[in-house]
């Protein structure tokens, strides 16, 4: 009876990671097809993968380009403001911390639609990249402040900070040898979160984007419009290829995190 | 190793938080060199807070002054005043390994590579902590923790050394071996200690003085003896070891009550009551006792009995015997009360609850 029911969890698993794994991967593999209705017997190919970089290398590269700038810029206000979250009172904090997530909870359209509004009369800034890693800190900005008050709470860091004092560490000697290096778990896995976040976002881009301005999300969807299947299936296939290292690195981190918690808790 | 050391002045030092809550009454207290001294209450007494004052974690209220050696370092926040300090949980520094944590306070003051080495493994040895340098934190137990949160604390050569419940997260045994130790190294240190602790046998051990604090305020100062047998009043006989209160009427040069008759020693003053300890009566024969009485509980604690007797006074009375010549539950039984009773008796006033 218990082997017939693990029989039939086993095949429902299956089934299931086959229904949603077997569509990508054959988006990939037709991305090496030579033609796409004809098949495997068509024979592979790389053309179409040179085809993408010819057309669309600028978009990768500008969504390499947003995304670091972007990282940059989350890290400078993202960790200080975690930090001091973190300090204050918990219930001041998780006021904050609401109010920060509000950008994801409202759809991305609905955000950029309201800087189009306010900004979008400054032409310069608003042709400029710059307007779109603008977008994407409003919208990544809070992955890494949850992620860095996660890791702040979860050790006693004003005891650590009030001991290192005792020993006559000044306020940024105390930042950078005691704080900065006990939550680097939870800055690590923030950056790794808002890089895949920025090379992946696609909504909030959408609407700010111009055609000089376009990123690796925006140039797939172009590539699925105008060009052959093929085409878009090598362009998903690159994209796999940059975002995935991100997401193993996340689950890495996200796993040693997991397995230290018990010490830090005793 | 020795260290310099200075006398340390807490003047009028209140400290009230935000909300108007004052968790510590304005207090003088003043810590002679090299001496340790030990700030002894419940939670809440206000003893960590007057640490942390003295630290410079925490600000008095206005008019307090902090003064080292005459220096007024009240405005110096922590890291200019040069203490060491032992948190209850230690504090150490996840992200170093045991030698880095001890060497820590010597690299932020910029002292040479060699002697900090040199300095550390000094440190080490005197806490017996040697073949343990080289490991992470979490690889330490709790013994070993506390010994380099000492050690760490010691290296920098502090002026004073601040204690805040540093044993109190050891179990029981342990908490013993290390408070012997601690003590043996403290004194051969002569470093100015201020040690906070809820555990009156701590206390009794350590300190020069005690300090013993309820509700924000000083109760009484004075040796781990005075403090015991003469206690200031009935908060601090009731907070340090175990106060019998014996309640009778004051005829004929002796205290006569339901359980008998207790004779004066020369010269003690009319009482309508007395103070004594469980340890300052006597098991007697019927002809020799006092009193007498009937054994309400007896718990067996190994060296001694603990008895609870009835029958003396309008309140219970805690007796302690030595272990082999307990009597049994509802046996009936004589005492007799040491003369001493009456040469170290309380003077409780109005004050006894």
């Amino acid at each position: 009876m218990r082997r017939a029911l693990t029989i039939v969890q086993a095949i429902v698993t299956v089934a299931m990671s086959l229904f949603l794994i077997v569509p990508t991967l054959m988006s990939m593999v037709a991305g090496l097809t030579d033609n796409y209705f004809r098949g495997w017997r068509s024979g592979l190919t790389l053309r179409w993968l040179a085809q993408v970089w010819e057309l669309y290398s600028d978009a990768i590269f500008l969504s390499l380009r947003i995304a670091l700038v972007t990282l940059l810029i989350v890290l400078l206000i993202g960790v200080p403001a975690a930090y001091a979250l973190s300090r204050s009172g918990r219930r001041l904090a998780r006021t904050i911390e609401g109010l920060l997530v509000l950008p994801v909870a409202v759809p991305g359209l609905a955000s950029a639609l309201a800087l189009l509004v306010v900004y979008g009369g400054f032409t310069a800034f608003r042709v400029s990249w710059l307007f779109i890693v603008v977008g994407h800190v409003i919208f990544t900005l809070p992955f890494m402040v949850r992620a860095v008050v996660a890791v702040c709470l979860s050790q006693n860091l004003r005891q650590l900070e009030e001991g290192a004092a005792s020993l006559g560490a000044g306020f940024w000697q105390r930042f950078v040898t005691v704080v900065l290096p006990n939550i680097r778990s939870g800055i690590l896995a923030g950056a790794l979160t808002v890089l895949t976040l920025s090379i992946g976002e696609f909504n909030l881009t959408w609407m700010l984007h111009t055609p000089m301005t376009k990123t690796l999300p925006v140039g797939l969807a172009d590539a699925y419009a105008s060009m052959r299947i093929e085409v878009g299936s090598a362009y998903t296939l690159i994209f796999f290829i940059m975002i995935v290292p991100l997401l193993v690195g996340m689950q890495t981190i996200g796993r040693r995190r997991a397995g230290r918690q018990p010490e830090t808790a005793a | 190793m020795k260290l310099e050391t200075v006398e340390i002045q807490l003047e009028n030092c209140a400290k009230t938080y935000d909300k108007g809550v004052r968790v510590l009454e304005p207090l003088d207290l003043t810590i002679a060199a090299g001496e340790t001294l030990v700030l002894l209450g419940p939670s809440g007494c206000g003893k960590t807070t007057t640490l942390r004052l003295i630290a410079g974690l925490e600000q008095p209220d206005a008019g307090g002054r902090v003064r080292f050696g005459g220096q007024d370092v009240t405005a110096q926040p922590i890291e200019a005043r040069q203490v060491g300090m032992v948190f209850q949980s230690y504090a150490l520094f996840p992200n170093m390994t045991a030698r880095e944590n001890v060497g820590y306070g010597l690299r932020i003051r910029k002292v040479p590579k060699d002697l900090v080495e040199q300095r550390v493994n000094e440190l080490l040895e005197l806490t017996r902590m040697g073949a343990h340098g080289d490991k992470p934190i979490p690889a330490l137990s709790g013994g070993q923790k506390q010994r380099i949160a000492l050690a760490r604390a010691l290296a920098p050569q502090p002026r004073v050394l601040l204690l805040d419940e540093p044993l109190t997260a050891l179990d029981a045994q342990l908490r013993e071996l290390l408070r012997a130790e601690m003590n043996t190294l403290l004194r051969g240190l002569g470093v100015t200690t201020i040690y906070v602790t809820h555990d009156q046998a701590e206390a009794m051990a350590l300190g020069d003085r005690i300090v013993v604090m309820s509700a924000g305020r000083i109760e009484q100062i004075g040796s781990p003896r005075e403090v015991y047998y003469q206690p200031a009043n009935a908060r601090v006989a009731e907070f340090i070891g175990t106060m019998n209160r014996l309640e009778g009427v004051w005829r004929d040069h002796a205290l006569h009550c339901a359980g008998g008759r207790v004779p004066a020693h020369e010269g003690a003053a009319p009482a309508d009551a007395i103070w004594f300890r469980p340890e300052d009566v006597e098991l007697v024969g019927a002809a020799d006792a006092q009193l007498h009485g009937v054994v309400a509980q007896a718990s067996f604690l190994g060296e001694r009995t603990r008895l609870v007797v009835q029958g003396l006074g309008p309140s219970a009375i805690r007796v302690d015997v030595s272990g082999r010549a307990a009597p049994a539950v509802g046996e009936r039984i004589g005492l007799r009360l040491r003369p001493e009773v009456w040469q170290h008796r309380i003077s409780l006033g109005s004050d006894a609850s």
